[in-house]
């Protein structure tokens, strides 16, 4: 099935108060993130370096990820690599069960979405916990991210108090959200200490030391990691970084770029096994290498997950990022699903009107908006749009090169647009006039006339 | 130098106003130039659509009508952003490249030559500019409020000497507008939306009309504010500097 950014974007701006409030809360955090941005020396430099050192990881991916395992094998690590996001399930499912494990307590990973890990766990009899309050939320919802950042960002605290009374009988109708964060932890409180295994996403893997590093707000994945005997890190491949001296580079960018904060509250580094413990790292392609090979579109492999392209982008806060239909929305998401399904994700790159704003606001200086325009061109050429559209778009082609025909064009245009009544017009089949009135054609002077334009 | 002057087929059609305007204004500066027979569209809505590989007759085309020309200046920096950008897929013969080096936003152009020379006009409304996304980061004509300095628009400067001019400075000074093309069509609810939007907070802040470098934009927003009947009127900036009365 195809996803149908038309019909859903269009559900959810027609709710326009709700649309107006998802609209203004993630500008809030964008204008945040301005201030955070305006406080650094020279942002643009912080900006080049920090898409440097991603392009060049990149660009030598098989040489640090062999270095990284070897260094994270040193400090008693056990690395796996997964082709795809069954094996990985496969890997996680298979270490659970040789430790017998009952109840997992995860911390925000994409990647785990990405792969859909959770029902295959919850297949094999495994109670999974996600402890990122905002991932908690959309859990018990039985709902997928709308933000890579901010999950539950399309759920007004109103319905988080429903959910959290019908759920945990909490107080009905108390909407302070200090009530209600504070009945999350006493829930999840007992998630952790019942917990027997724990597992993270990874922000940053350091080939040098063998380390990965977690950056969270709620310091949820510490405490799962030190809770448990047994942790678990899922990393996608582009995560690796040569050393830690460039970390700084991206500690600095990560939360302002996300939140607006100088650095998130936790930045957590898990190097070696706790005595009696047991580390697993998993290194996921899952579709990554294949996105390398490709000429133009491989700098989407720089993305560092900050969800700025998000905040920014004027379609997205007016869409909602269910709207798009895979785990990763936005502008960042457009680009990475036409590699995943050019016809599924066929809609996605039109959901833009190419403004830049997600390209201005990247941390790494992804090219967002020009693999916008590029992937359209992929569409277009690979044949996976309506056969009427491509017939259409051929036969205005053919108008645009031959003058003479276009000027007929507007001219019959003229003449029907003043014949016809406007419920002609303005009919159903006409986007444009739904809202908006039509342009009128006018009669420009000749080139005659125009000579003698402004001649006093 | 041999200038053309190279007119967007929508302003052409819908906006022919807009271009008497420009011409007034360029002979008042002394500007020499020509505009070609035969001009058509520079193929955008195509390519934006997903199909430059059906446009490419249509550039062909442009570089026929503009490629004997040392200066190609053009009524739009969205057609012209376009031209420089993406006319990249086209054999590169010299013609090709040159136009691609020389052409420029018509009112880029007069602010970076001219800005000093304007005629003395008298405009005295209250006014939002709005600069098109391309020229702002596509041509970098302004600072856009993403790179951490202060944001700027360059059609600041070329109004702030105009008499009695008030600028008024949008909540969102630099968000697009919300046209983008065939995005308009293809998904007009959020299109709409985003206009709307805009023109909720210029109505709020008691701007009468809104300035644009991009008739484009302004197309989009005026179908909206007639639909609506909002008290706002939309003005290309060579109808300003040229002293039309609103």
């Amino acid at each position: 099935m195809e996803v149908d950014f038309k019909n859903k974007s269009r559900d959810f701006v027609s709710d326009v108060q709700r649309s107006k409030w998802h609209d203004t809360a993630l500008w809030f955090v964008r204008s945040k993130r301005d201030v955070a941005v305006m406080n650094v020396d020279n942002w643009e430099e912080l900006r080049n370096q920090a898409s440097n050192i991603k392009e060049h990881c990149i660009s030598n991916l098989d040489k640090y990820l062999i270095e990284f395992e070897a260094n994270a094998k040193k400090n008693g690590v056990y690395i796996h690599w997964a082709i795809d996001g069954d094996e990985h399930n496969e890997i996680v499912g298979k270490i659970l069960k040789s430790h017998n494990i009952k109840k997992l307590v995860k911390s925000k990973s994409m990647l785990t979405e990405e792969c859909e890990l959770n029902p295959y766990l919850e297949k094999q009899g495994i109670e999974v916990i996600d402890t990122d309050l905002g991932e908690r939320i959309i859990q018990m919802r039985n709902e997928t991210p709308s933000h890579i950042v901010l999950p539950a960002i399309h759920i007004k605290k109103e319905e988080v108090s429903e959910l959290f009374a019908e759920k945990w009988n909490t107080e009905k109708g108390n909407n302070d959200p200090e009530y209600l964060t504070y009945q999350a932890r006493m829930s999840l409180r007992k998630d952790f200490l019942s917990a027997d295994a724990a597992l993270t996403g990874v922000n940053f893997a350091i080939a040098e030391t063998g380390e990965v590093v977690v950056c969270t707000n709620e310091g949820n994945a510490d405490l799962g990691v030190n809770i448990t005997n047994l942790q678990i890190h899922s990393m996608g491949l582009e995560k690796v970084i040569p050393k830690r001296k460039h970390l700084g580079v991206f500690t600095r960018m990560l939360a302002r770029s996300a939140t607006g904060q100088a650095i998130t509250v936790y930045t957590s580094h898990f190097k070696k096994p706790k005595l009696q413990g047991e580390m697993h790292v998993i290194i996921v392609d899952n579709g990554r290498s294949e996105r390398l090979k490709k000429d133009y579109f491989w700098t989407s492999l720089k993305c560092i997950r900050c969800g700025a392209c998000m905040n920014t982008c004027p379609i997205y806060r007016r869409s909602g990022g269910h709207s798009y239909g895979y785990t990763i929305p936005g502008p960042i998401g457009a680009i990475l699903t036409p590699n995943i399904d050019l016809k599924k994700y066929s809609d996605l790159p039109f959901a833009s009107t190419l403004c830049g704003s997600c390209s201005d606001v990247c941390p790494v200086k992804i090219d967002i908006h020009n693999q916008l325009y590029k992937w359209r061109q992929e569409i277009g050429k690979n044949n996976v749009l309506p056969k009427t559209k491509s017939v259409a778009m051929g036969i205005a082609g053919k108008i645009l090169e031959k003058p003479k025909l276009f000027k007929f064009v507007f001219k019959i245009g003229r003449i029907t647009l003043k014949i016809l009544p406007d419920f002609i017009i303005y009919n159903k089949w006409n986007n444009w006039g739904k809202a908006r009135t039509m342009p009128e054609i006018k009669k420009r002077k000749n080139d005659k006339q125009r000579k003698n334009i402004g001649k006093y | 130098m041999k200038i053309a002057l190279s007119i967007p087929c929508f302003i052409e059609e819908f906006y022919p106003e807009v271009a008497d305007s420009a011409i007034k204004l360029m002979r008042k500066l002394g500007i020499e130039f020509e505009i070609p027979k035969g001009q058509t569209c520079c193929g955008q809505p195509l390519a934006n659509s997903g199909y430059e590989h059906k446009a490419i007759g249509a550039y062909h085309h442009y570089v026929k009508t503009f490629g004997d020309y040392e200066q190609t200046l053009m009524i739009s920096g969205s057609c012209s952003y376009h031209i420089k950008e993406h006319y990249d897929v086209i054999e590169q013969t010299g013609k090709v490249i040159r136009l691609r080096k020389n052409i420029r936003d018509l009112t880029e152009y007069i602010m970076s030559v001219y800005i000093g020379k304007l005629p003395k006009v008298h405009f005295p409304h209250k006014v939002a500019l709005h600069t098109g996304c391309h020229s702002l980061r596509g041509m970098r004509f302004g600072v856009s409020s993403e790179l951490g300095i202060p944001t700027k628009s360059f059609l600041t400067s070329l109004v702030e000497h105009i008499e009695d001019i008030e600028i008024i400075t949008l909540d969102r000074p630099d968000e697009c507008c919300g046209f983008g093309g065939t995005f308009s069509v293809y998904y007009d609810e959020i299109s709409v939306r985003m206009g709307s939007d805009k023109l909720d907070d210029a109505v709020s802040k008691g701007v009468e009309v809104l300035v644009s470098n991009d008739m484009s934009c302004l197309m989009h927003l005026d179908g909206i504010i007639k639909k609506r009947n909002l008290p706002l009127k939309v003005r290309h900036i060579m109808q300003v500097l040229n002293g039309d009365k609103l």
